[in-house]
């Protein structure tokens, strides 16, 4: 008998969760910020739905129910991708080391 | 157009990527390079997704003009938000993951050929039970968070909603939901779909309203945690890769600062869901009531105590932020630096409104990261510094919790604060902090109270070196 797919993807799902354990253990206190608002831009990558709903409308009638529920995730998912990697990005370059030179 | 082999491929990369960007958060070096990661990863997640379309009809141009519409708006406030807003900018965030998952979940139940899941009516079974527990995850995410930024911004009170019967009445609305989603995968009907999404989003609300404002960092990291399991949910039904691996990641680690905050405050995490916390002010305090003796001080003699220091411990809470004197704070450093006095900050797990807050406030203000030490790497050198200075953070110096069983935040790691030759703690009055307990800090024989405006008192301070 052939294997559901399903039981792959679960496995996946199962494995990261235990690859998230251990990486997040890994993370330094001090980035707890920075990590909060990076996991929001990589969990915004549900994108790839919203695209593949906004583009689900037929060539004569690009607006369909669902492909207008797709754009709106688009635009939700984008403010999410920019505005997280950025503001981590501008978190991230405040994080300096002690100067060896005294100002 | 690529084949869906190829894809499938190209989005365990951009799994993979994702993982290494949350992997360089292990350390301030490695941290920028880790950004970079995720951000590839996500350009290749979405440049396969239009290739795998193959769709470059005129539904993708206003793809492109929506992402470039959510792009500069995500923009515009990443540049913008002051860093004291942090909290509130990661709760608006999580509800706009949890919206997006919501709206996906509505187009693909509306138009389910478009992600060959089936026709309409006839949804895959296995499809329709992932839809539906990512469409309520992402709802509870949306709403919860919705409320979790009220409260953060003031828009909202602070202090918990209680009223009589809520749990029960929340336990029947989370069955209801789990019968919801059995009834409608085997009627496959609409109307259920969106009664499904109406009482999650109540529920949501109904979840984080009791939850007081000083538990926020629980609550913040719990709604990171359900936004991850609602892009999961969508991973499945869309059967894509990176969502699984990204949602499994965005959850554990969600979970994992739940955890983290809970025991920085020695709550379990049950209590602080069931919420009510710091509804109870009067009690403790009113045993306290008769007057003991404080002594205080102006900014003149915390001078003079600092300049004979040869070392000194910085203790920031969220009341520095409050009165934004962080900048202030580090031009008082810079200057007992100059006089040789060894400087150091220690932060604890629960200081500020969220996981790490002040760590990111400190960096803000040029602080050194290799100055800020969290509470295990610091707390044995309390006894042998000879200056604490104590800046808008309360309970977690308390030595009550060390000392009184009776205390309600008996058990909480505290800062040894009062181990310290002498301490000196800003404060505008002797009011009780969050948990509505008196701190004993305040009595002890070494203590200098110093009654101002954090801000104001830090610069005078300054002025005196």
């Amino acid at each position: 008998m052939e294997i559901d797919p399903l039981i792959f993807r679960l496995s996946i799902f199962i494995l990261s969760i235990f690859v998230g354990y251990y990486v997040v253990w890994s993370v330094t206190p001090s980035l707890h910020t920075p990590l909060m608002s990076v996991t929001n831009a990589i969990s915004s990558v549900i994108i790839v739905g919203a695209i593949i709903a906004g583009l689900s409308g037929n060539p004569d009638s690009v607006f369909s129910t669902s492909s207008i529920f797709g754009f709106l995730a688009i635009a939700l998912a984008a403010i999410n991708i920019f505005g997280g990697f950025l503001v981590t990005q501008r978190m991230l370059a405040m994080y300096k080391k002690k100067k060896k030179d005294k100002k | 157009m690529i084949s869906a082999n190829l894809s499938a491929i190209f989005y365990l990369v951009s799994g993979v990527l994702f993982i290494l960007a949350l992997r360089g958060l292990s350390s301030p070096e490695t941290s920028r390079q880790g950004n970079f990661f995720g951000i590839i990863g996500m350009i290749i997640a979405v440049t396969v997704t239009f290739l795998s379309t193959g769709n470059f009809s005129s539904g993708f141009v206003y793809v492109l003009i929506f992402i470039l519409v959510g792009g500069s708006i995500g923009a515009f406030i990443a540049y913008r938000i002051p860093m004291t807003a942090m909290p509130e900018l990661v709760a608006g965030f999580h509800s706009l993951v949890g919206l997006a998952a919501v709206f996906v979940a509505i187009s693909a139940f509306l138009n389910p050929e478009a992600f060959n899941l089936g026709n309409p009516g006839n949804i895959k079974l296995g499809s329709l039970i992932e839809m539906s527990i990512g469409a309520a995850v992402g709802a509870i995410t949306f709403s919860g968070s919705v409320i979790a930024f009220l409260k953060l911004q003031g828009l909202m009170s602070g202090s918990p909603i209680t009223f009589k019967g809520q749990h029960p009445l929340n336990a029947i609305i989370l069955i209801s939901i789990i019968v919801l989603i059995y009834l409608l995968c085997s009627t496959q009907s609409s109307n259920l779909f969106w009664i499904l999404l109406a009482v999650s989003f109540l529920i949501g609300f109904l979840l984080i309203i009791p939850i007081g404002g000083a538990d926020m960092p629980v609550v913040i990291s719990m709604l990171n945690s359900y936004s991850g399991w609602a892009a999961a949910g969508i991973g499945f039904t869309l059967e894509n890769t990176a969502l699984i691996i990204t949602g499994a990641l965005v959850g554990s680690s969600g979970a994992i600062l739940s955890y983290i905050m809970c025991k920085g405050m020695n709550r379990s995490f049950f209590n602080v869901i069931l919420g009510g916390f710091g509804a109870t002010d009067e009690k403790s305090s009113a045993s306290s009531k008769e007057q003991r003796p404080v002594k205080s001080g102006n900014a003149d003699d915390a001078a003079f105590l600092m300049k004979n220091a040869s070392s000194v411990i910085i203790v920031p809470g969220y009341g520095m932020a409050v009165a934004q004197a962080q900048h202030a704070l580090r031009e008082m450093v810079d200057t007992l630096k100059k006089n040789d006095i060894k400087v150091s900050y220690a932060i604890h797990p629960v200081a500020g409104r969220m996981p790490g807050h002040m760590n990111v406030l400190l960096a803000e203000a040029n602080v050194p990261y290799d100055e800020v030490f969290e509470l295990e790497e610091i707390n044995n050198d309390f006894a042998n510094a000879d200056v604490a200075f104590v800046i808008g953070a309360n309970d977690v110096t308390n030595p009550v919790a060390k000392t009184d069983p009776q205390s309600p935040i008996y058990g909480m790691p505290v800062l040894d604060v009062e181990k310290c030759k002498s301490v000196l703690f800003v404060k505008r009055s002797l009011s009780p902090g969050y948990a509505g307990i008196d701190n004993d800090l305040f009595y002890k024989e070494n203590t200098l109270m110093l009654f101002a405006d954090a801000k104001k008192m830090t610069e005078d301070i300054t002025k005196n070196l």
